[in-house]
């Protein structure tokens, strides 16, 4: 049963891979819809909580994918999402870094580049405004909103602001 | 355009993994800042122009942008083996350390404290994304394909993700390619203005060596583009 399990979750985030273009963060709306309104495998709190766990803790934060598998299907289902969702980009990167040091002056790779750009942003932006939304509530989004601005407008180190808003949330004002 | 002067570099695939897994475990909420500190800064495997021109690429492609970057940088050194060392240095131990931390606050996820800590970071997530993403807009000022163009572009996608909830894979390609193209359409326009400027100069400087402007102006016109992208890059690995 959670064999079959890890294995369609693998199938999933393999096909979901190759969209991973800016960063995992992207593929959040997507994923949130798999695993939460498709599959049923998770709930919309233990999704976010998920999410925000990975974001807090050290390394990458495409670490979010196998924290929702593990949450889904235990071990084997962390395994089977970061494999399907790192392995067939991981393999058209190293190939497609290789071809693209040659080919680096074409046109249609300068035009990808400079064409991707804006919709990276505007994935980013939808990204963090699925995730505010979807929370029942108002404070939260004046959270959001604070943190956006500091981001933008300093340097300040990220760790303050998540330090912040867990000491908000402890005292029960979010 | 290589100088002579011999920079330093990984010693082994050993030191590649263990630098990769040292600078991961350094990063929370993003790794971004800290590969720049530690790959340009103190080991200074690559320039910060190298370091900018390896994130474009990284950025464009699919994959976390951080380990297109690390797979980059062991390919470069140590070929496909260097390019496995510095990708599992990156995930592996990072991976153990954030599935013991989920595990762990599954048993205490029932205290009110820690649910309300959780959403309280999730909230601050979810801005430091939208955060990042206006900080790199500023960027698009200097692109090729306008400002105008790029809002657009983006503000359409955005309507169609976060308002429309279309499924991403769609809206990307249908978006994706008008952006390609257009942005074709940006590089042949330039491209075309350059050449006739380049031959009038040619014309009017006359008995001068004539392939000095052109060469001249065309690298001009490249470096207009590879500025967006590093100023691109900048913005995204000031975080």
């Amino acid at each position: 049963m959670s064999g079959n399990v890890a294995l369609s979750l693998f199938g999933h985030f393999a096909g979901l891979s190759l969209l991973m273009i800016g960063g995992g963060v992207v593929l959040i709306p997507e994923i949130h819809r798999l695993l939460v309104a498709e599959l049923h495998l998770l709930s919309d709190a233990s999704f976010t909580g998920a999410v925000a766990i990975a974001q807090a803790a050290p390394g990458p934060n495409v670490l979010f994918i196998a924290v929702l598998g593990y949450r889904a299907a235990g071990v084997w289902g962390a395994l089977a999402t970061m494999l399907g969702a790192m392995l067939p980009a991981a393999t058209l990167v190293f190939l497609g870094t290789r071809w693209l040091r040659v080919k680096q002056h074409l046109p249609a790779v300068r035009a990808f580049k400079l064409g991707m750009a804006p919709l990276v942003i505007a994935m980013m932006c939808a990204t963090g405004w699925t995730l505010t939304m979807q929370t029942p509530g108002s404070r939260h989004v004046l959270v959001t909103l604070a943190a956006a601005g500091l981001v933008w407008k300093t340097r300040l180190h990220l760790l303050w602001l998540i330090g912040a808003g867990a000491a908000l949330g402890a005292l029960g004002w979010i | 355009m290589s100088e002579p002067v011999e920079r330093p570099r990984p010693r082994s695939i050993t030191e590649l993994f263990v630098t990769f897994t040292v600078l991961a475990l350094q990063g929370f909420g993003g790794v971004m800042a800290i590969v720049q500190r530690v790959l340009c800064e103190q080991k200074q495997w690559l320039t910060r122009e190298e370091f900018l021109d390896t994130l474009a690429v990284a950025q464009a492609l699919p994959g976390p942008n951080v380990c297109n970057i690390s797979m980059m940088i062991g390919d470069r050194f140590f070929g496909t083996r260097g390019a496995l060392a510095a990708l599992s240095g990156m995930l592996l131990l990072p991976a153990m350390v954030v599935l013991s931390l989920a595990s762990l606050e599954s048993e205490f996820a029932a205290l009110p404290e820690v649910q309300g800590a959780l959403r309280g970071v999730a909230a601050v997530t979810a801005g430091m994304v939208v955060g990042t993403g206006v900080r790199l807009a500023s960027a698009l000022r200097g692109s090729l394909v306008g400002t105008s163009a790029s809002a657009l572009l983006g503000g359409t996608l955005f309507v169609a993700l976060a308002w429309l909830r279309l499924p991403m894979g769609y809206c990307l390609l249908a978006v994706g390619s008008v952006a390609w193209a257009y942005a074709r359409h940006c590089l042949r326009r330039v491209a075309r203005v350059e050449r006739e400027r380049a031959t009038n100069q040619r014309q009017s400087e006359d008995g001068r060596d004539g392939c000095g402007p052109e060469a001249g102006s065309a690298s001009a016109v490249y470096e207009a583009c590879l500025g967006r992208d590093a100023s691109a890059a900048k913005a995204g690995s000031s975080r």
